[in-house]
């Protein structure tokens, strides 16, 4: 029998030390991040067959999201437009926008959590960069956002709202999104697999934040009470990209608001993530 | 250790493993009770309660060296694997590994049920950095010696138990690595397609510089080490030659190897 089997990549070393200094940690934690990043053909794959998977041998398959979004956004547009006498072409955009938009944030921080213990076979098996399983949470939870746009384009379309130019305003929001993503998934990825309570308390913060951040309601309605709305990251996150997207200005005080929780997040994920790196395949 | 650049080897200095105990659930009360059995509990510096699952161990190994692994279960083996592959870091000592490395550590090795059979081969693939052609080369070769060629887009949770074993030998000899971690699971199996998979185990085995297994059975180490650590409660107990640490380990003299099984050629 022929043998045809495939030499892998030989330039490889693996030198560990115990008891290292925290730069020797952070070089271990910033090629963790760069050499997880080069494999982004695999976080893709990773991520697109968790949506797969969930909706294998469905009809409708991903498109399941849609629909459902598009239903719940559709009910609770007409419920609340009448609970809070406001008028249907007003509300409904925000509402769909609102509501596509918190999906993303609350299933992101949820299945941060869940980062590295759901792929605990992988990590126990292989020597795998501990950002690659970061980059398939981010990635599925953005294709499960692009599957749930759809409605948010119907709405618009049907209500005859066009958002104008300064919806690209959105983009450096995206953006902003897209890298907190990374960050949060390595904090509470580590976090979750060393404190298994963590998760439901999260899901239960998560729960209290949808309703104190203005999602189903408009930040105007708080009226006297705005202020706050000042201390909730959430509020900032969101505004920084919805707001460019109805059409509605945001101050500079959001945009720095964004950005200061932005760093903040970055900053203690990092000193995290760099000191529990090498631990996370023991608490698994 | 002189190491050259380019060289596969293996330096392994004082290197300790040790299991912390967190989780307060069955689980690890399991875990501590088979510890507390095995005299292996011990209390690190912040006075957790640890499971010292490797203690101080020492070895190198260069091109040509094929070392296998003994000792009772739980005497620390797959942990031994588990730190050469670098999953766990070591708490005290220096580990350092040049080469590519392959670890076959358990039979599923990221393989998920629910994907089908030719998903689960690209997964592979891109896990082990391949470019898109090696992954279609890779499909090709396991497609085959599998013999999955109905079965590969159909998910693996309905294969027959025969052809999960097929599919996940394939995969792990498919790839070959300078630097083989290998315990004993992939030496099991049937005994009709063991002789068939025979030959492209050696073929991996023998292309590999440096192969480490475990195993518990004598014959596969006398026929394939040509060095053997003997692993009592995460210490060397012993480190020599197959014979003599064999002869050690099992209290008795050695019967001669049955005729068919050759030592292995080195290199």
């Amino acid at each position: 029998m022929s043998m045809t089997s495939i030499p892998i990549e030989s330039a490889a070393l693996l030198d560990l030390r115990a008891d290292m200094s925290f730069p020797a940690r952070q070089r271990l934690a910033i090629s963790d991040v760069t050499t997880g990043g080069r494999l982004w053909r695999l976080a893709w794959t990773l991520g697109w067959l968790d949506i797969k998977l969930r909706y294998r041998g469905s009809m409708l398959g991903p498109f399941w999201l849609t629909l459902s979004t598009g239903i719940m956004v559709g009910a609770l547009g007409l419920l609340y437009a009448s609970l809070f006498h406001m008028d249907l072409h007003d509300y409904l955009p925000f509402l769909s926008l609102s509501m596509v938009l918190w999906g993303f944030l609350s299933a992101m921080v949820s299945e941060a959590c869940i980062t590295f213990t759901e792929a605990e076979a992988v990590i126990r098996s292989v020597r795998m960069p501990f950002f690659l399983f970061s980059a398939r949470v981010v990635i599925r939870n953005l294709l499960v956002l692009a599957h749930n746009i759809v409605v948010i384009v119907v709405v618009f379309v049907v209500f005859a709202v066009a958002p104008g130019w300064g919806a690209f305003l959105a983009i450096p929001g995206l953006a902003l999104w897209l890298v907190d993503s990374l960050a949060l998934s390595l904090l509470l990825g580590s976090f979750c697999a060393r404190f298994r309570d963590i998760q439901p308390i999260v899901n239960s913060l998560m729960q209290i934040a949808f309703f104190m951040t203005p999602v189903i309601w408009k930040p105007e309605q708080a009226g006297r009470h705005f202020f706050l709305l000042q201390p909730n990251p959430f509020f900032d996150l969101l505004e920084v990209v919805r707001a460019p997207l109805l059409g509605t200005p945001i101050g500079g005080i959001t945009w720095l608001g964004a950005g200061c929780y932005s760093l903040a997040l970055w900053g203690v994920a990092w000193l995290l993530f760099v000191r529990a790196r090498g631990r996370v395949s023991f608490w698994l | 250790m002189t190491s050259f650049p380019g060289k596969p080897g293996i330096s392994i200095e004082g290197v300790s493993v040790s299991f912390p105990l967190y989780h307060g659930n069955a689980r690890s009360l399991k875990k501590m009770v088979v510890a507390a059995a095995s005299g292996r509990l011990g209390q690190d510096r912040n006075q957790r309660v640890v499971v010292e699952a490797l203690r101080n161990i020492s070895f190198s190994l260069h091109g040509g060296d094929r070392l296998g692994l003994i000792g009772s279960n739980g005497a620390g083996k797959t942990t031994l694997l588990r730190t050469l592959a670098g999953i766990y870091e070591p708490v005290t000592g220096h580990v350092r590994v040049e080469g590519s490395v392959n670890a076959l550590l358990d039979p599923g090795l990221g393989m998920n049920v629910e994907l089908t059979g030719r998903e689960n081969i690209m997964l592979r693939g891109l896990y082990n950095g391949m470019p898109r052609e090696a992954i279609a080369q890779l499909e090709d070769d396991v497609t085959s010696f599998a013999g999955l060629s109905d079965f590969i887009d159909l998910p693996v949770r309905i294969y027959s138990s025969g052809m999960v074993v097929r599919l996940g030998f394939a995969l792990a000899t498919a790839i070959r690595p300078q630097i083989l971690l290998m315990d004993e699971w992939i030496l099991a199996g049937d005994a009709a397609f063991l002789d068939r998979a025979r030959h492209r185990l050696e073929a991996m085995v023998r292309g590999a510089d440096i192969l480490v297994l475990s195993s518990h059975d004598q014959a596969i180490v006398r026929t394939w080490c040509n060095r053997v650590l003997w692993l009592e409660q995460g210490r060397i107990r012993a480190d020599g030659p197959p014979d003599e640490v064999l002869e050690q380990y099992l209290g008795h003299p050695l019967t001669p190897l049955p005729a068919e099984a050759e030592p292995m050629a080195v290199g």
